[in-house]
């Protein structure tokens, strides 16, 4: 280790891989319903660009997980964000196209995507 | 490894290893690697997260879930429904984890066993591969050696170990900066900075699992510690006892030195460290300071006359500083957070946590960490559990060898050094034993004395001679053959042991004797005037009888008593032979009337 910049250079590498496991500094979720209603529908590689993007962009602090059947099957892929501190949004019949514009909207400006939305669409 | 969306953290200590977690994490690895998610979900081997009562444990992130008792038929089931269908497997879940409601799974910081805890020293045991020190320097690993060696001078870095308040966590409570001091104001050309790992105290793990589950901060540490006092060499001492910890611990000195964060010339500032593992063969004494560097050095694990003192003439005739791995472990995050930071957790002379290990008659066999000042019932009943049965506390045994017993009446006292000392036991290391009413003190002192006196190391005649014949007495009590005059005999031997033996394994090793004499005297007596046991432990003095009111002539006793000394008809009360009476105690277990009592 020659110098603290290289000390910093591995930590930003690191942090995006272990951050899900600071329970405190998780700032947004984003839920994929993954039941058999989801995966039917295509939840998968729905859930796996959400990842991915999330990652391409270096957000920290996004964690993805997923969850069984949110109980709208005909809706599926649905996604749940949870911003910190605000009310959850819905999103409905959600494909890997529509992902790049929900993260770069949604997560990272904090406008979601109203048209994707249970409440537009539903 | 790009697209990882899920932690699977499964607990590598060795209390989980045990209960066999290795072929949980085998089973994980080979269900994901079948269903093809290998690659978004990562199986981690952790240290210990403390609450080895519910081992084998595992937490699933981003969710948090807390999986207790996991064997390895449930992994299939944790896979299927909770990583591929994100179902999370209820019944699974530790008991503790579920909200009123049955429904939503609490965050960690919100279960009971971990609600009054802090964990400082044990901040990344369960929360990192300590194999992998990428991970510990995502959680700001080594941040501290860095800012230590491009900002502050070895004097700044003493000033804030001084300021902090920190104190040696080995058991006696010295201050660590200042011991740091000293050893920086010795002058010498060579140096050396040790870390004791030989924890002995019978039921202490608290080193052991930090070494297991953080080794890097301990690494991290003594490079800090080295560059204040001017040392370019470390050793950590650790007893063979611990594959665990030694291998993991040489893994990750072996990491530091590919990182450049040992050897030479570090962070390009011109400071050069390495270290290496000395391994103990597990005898007590090395865990006290000379002992300790008698035996780096190759020599016989006895101590030395003190003064001088190691920061003056210590390993190799050199200054050496020594302190304890949970020690070590809160310096990186004093240097990154400030001494003030850590005053604000404990008391006023007592900063910071204290890691203990909970063992004996405790529902949460485990390891918890506490900030000082924290009372003893909140660590028993709060964090521990209470005790199985619904039994009634008893005492607690804290310091281990060398501590002494913490009565009842003193659940309420707020543990730090001071106040421990003052109701004469001591904080030792940390090992903590809970006792109830089964639990016979005059036995307890002497199981210690009889560790103390295998442990002996034989150089100076208090301790080599004195404990012994202070154990033959112990043993004659609980014999029933006790003699008018033997507790003052003891009070005697403890006092001239005390003053005399050379170092402090000797200097301590009547306490647990002491300590049971000053609280539970009457057991003593008891034992020696009345030749009776009051908790029913001590075999020589019980004797099993049947209530004739009671016994309805069932006949079960008498088939169960292996010497054959239960007579009786049958619908007739039936009678024991005490000459005969082995106290084995199968006829009181067996009786389903509560005929049979033993006193």
């Amino acid at each position: 280790m020659k110098s603290l910049a290289e000390l910093q250079a591995i930590r930003n590498r690191m942090i995006d891989q272990v951050s899900m496991r600071k329970d405190d500094s998780i700032d947004t979720r984003v839920v994929v319903g993954m039941a058999t209603c989801g995966i039917a529908a295509g939840a998968r590689p729905v859930m796996l660009e959400f990842v991915e993007e999330i990652k391409r962009r270096g957000l920290e602090n996004v964690t993805v997980s997923q969850t069984g059947c949110i109980g709208m099957c005909r809706l599926e892929p649905m996604v749940e964000i949870t911003v910190k501190d605000q009310e959850k949004v819905t999103y409905i019949h959600m494909s890997p196209e529509k992902v790049a514009r929900v993260v770069a909207e949604h997560i990272v400006n904090g406008r979601p995507v109203e048209e994707y939305t249970i409440g537009y669409q539903g | 490894m790009d697209l990882i969306r899920s932690h699977v953290m499964v607990c590598g200590g060795t209390g989980c290893t045990s209960s066999n977690s290795a072929a949980v994490i085998a089973e994980f690895e080979k269900l994901l690697a079948e269903k093809g998610l290998d690659r978004e979900v990562k199986v981690v081997r952790t240290g210990c997260f403390g609450l080895c009562e519910a081992g084998p444990v595992c937490i699933v992130y981003p969710e948090g879930c807390f999986y207790a008792h996991v064997k390895t038929e449930d992994v299939a089931r944790i896979v299927e429904e909770h990583l591929v269908k994100g179902r999370i497997v209820k019944d699974l879940l530790y008991k503790g984890a579920m909200e009123e409601d049955k429904q939503t799974v609490k965050s960690l910081d919100k279960v009971d066993f971990y609600k009054k805890q802090k964990r400082v020293a044990l901040r990344n045991c369960g929360v990192i591969d300590p194999e992998n020190i990428e991970e510990y320097i995502a959680f700001d690993g080594y941040a501290a050696l860095g800012k230590v060696l491009t900002e502050m001078s070895p004097d700044d870095v003493i000033q804030t170990i001084l300021d902090s308040g920190l104190r040696g966590r080995g058991g006696g409570g010295f201050p660590t900066g200042l011991k740091w001091k000293f050893a920086k104001a010795s002058v010498s050309e060579k140096k050396y900075v040790c870390c004791n790992a030989d924890e002995g105290d019978p039921g202490a793990f608290m080193d052991r699992s930090i070494l297991e589950g953080d080794p890097h901060a301990v690494i991290e540490a003594m490079a800090i510690a080295a560059y204040a006092i001017g040392a370019d060499q470390g050793y950590v001492y650790c007893r063979a006892e611990y594959p665990i910890a030694v291998k993991r611990l040489q893994i990750a000195i072996k990491q530091a030195r590919e990182y450049g964060l040992l050897g030479k010339n570090i962070f390009g500032t011109g400071f050069n460290f390495d270290m290496d593992v000395r391994l103990g063969a597990g005898a007590f004494v090395c865990g006290e300071e000379t002992a300790l560097m008698n035996s780096i050095e190759g020599m016989r694990g006895e101590p030395r006359p003190r003064p001088p003192f190691p920061a003056v003439k210590g390993l190799f005739g050199k200054p050496t500083i020594l302190n304890n791995v949970e020690t070590y472990a809160n310096v990186p995050q004093i240097i990154v957070k400030g001494a003030d930071w850590f005053k604000t957790m404990g008391t006023a002379k007592s900063a910071g946590t204290k890691v203990f290990a909970l063992g004996g008659k405790i529902n949460n066999t485990g390891l918890v960490e506490v900030p000082m000042g924290t009372t003893l019932r909140e660590v028993i009943y709060d964090i521990g559990g209470g005790i199985p049965g619904g039994k009634a506390f008893k005492a607690a045994q804290t310091g281990g060898p060398s501590g002494g017993c913490i009565p009842a009446s003193e659940l309420d006292i707020e543990i730090d050094y001071d106040n421990l000392v003052a109701i004469g036991s001591m904080m030792g290391s940390g090992g903590m034993i809970v006792m109830d009413e089964d639990n016979c003190m005059v036995d307890i002192a002497r199981f210690f004395l009889d560790f103390t006196v295998d442990e002996s190391c034989g150089k100076c005649a208090p301790c080599r001679i004195g404990t012994k014949r202070m154990l033959e007495i112990l043993e004659r009590i609980v014999e029933g053959k006790g003699e008018d005059g033997d507790i003052e005999k003891l009070e005697t031997l403890a006092e001239s042991i005390k003053t005399t033996a050379l170092c402090g394994l000797g200097q301590t090793a009547p306490n647990p004797v002491l300590s049971t004499l000053k609280y539970y005297r009457h057991e003593y007596e008891a034992h020696i005037y009345e030749k009776r046991c009051p908790a029913g432990q001590c075999k020589a003095l019980l004797t099993y009888k049947i209530d004739p009111d009671k016994c309805k002539g069932c006949t079960l006793c008498a088939r169960q008593c292996p010497a054959g000394c239960i007579s009786g008809k049958v619908r007739e009360p039936h009678v024991i032979d005490t000459a005969k009476c082995l106290k084995c105690g199968a006829c009181m277990e067996k009786c389903k009337f509560g005929a049979i009592s033993r006193g």
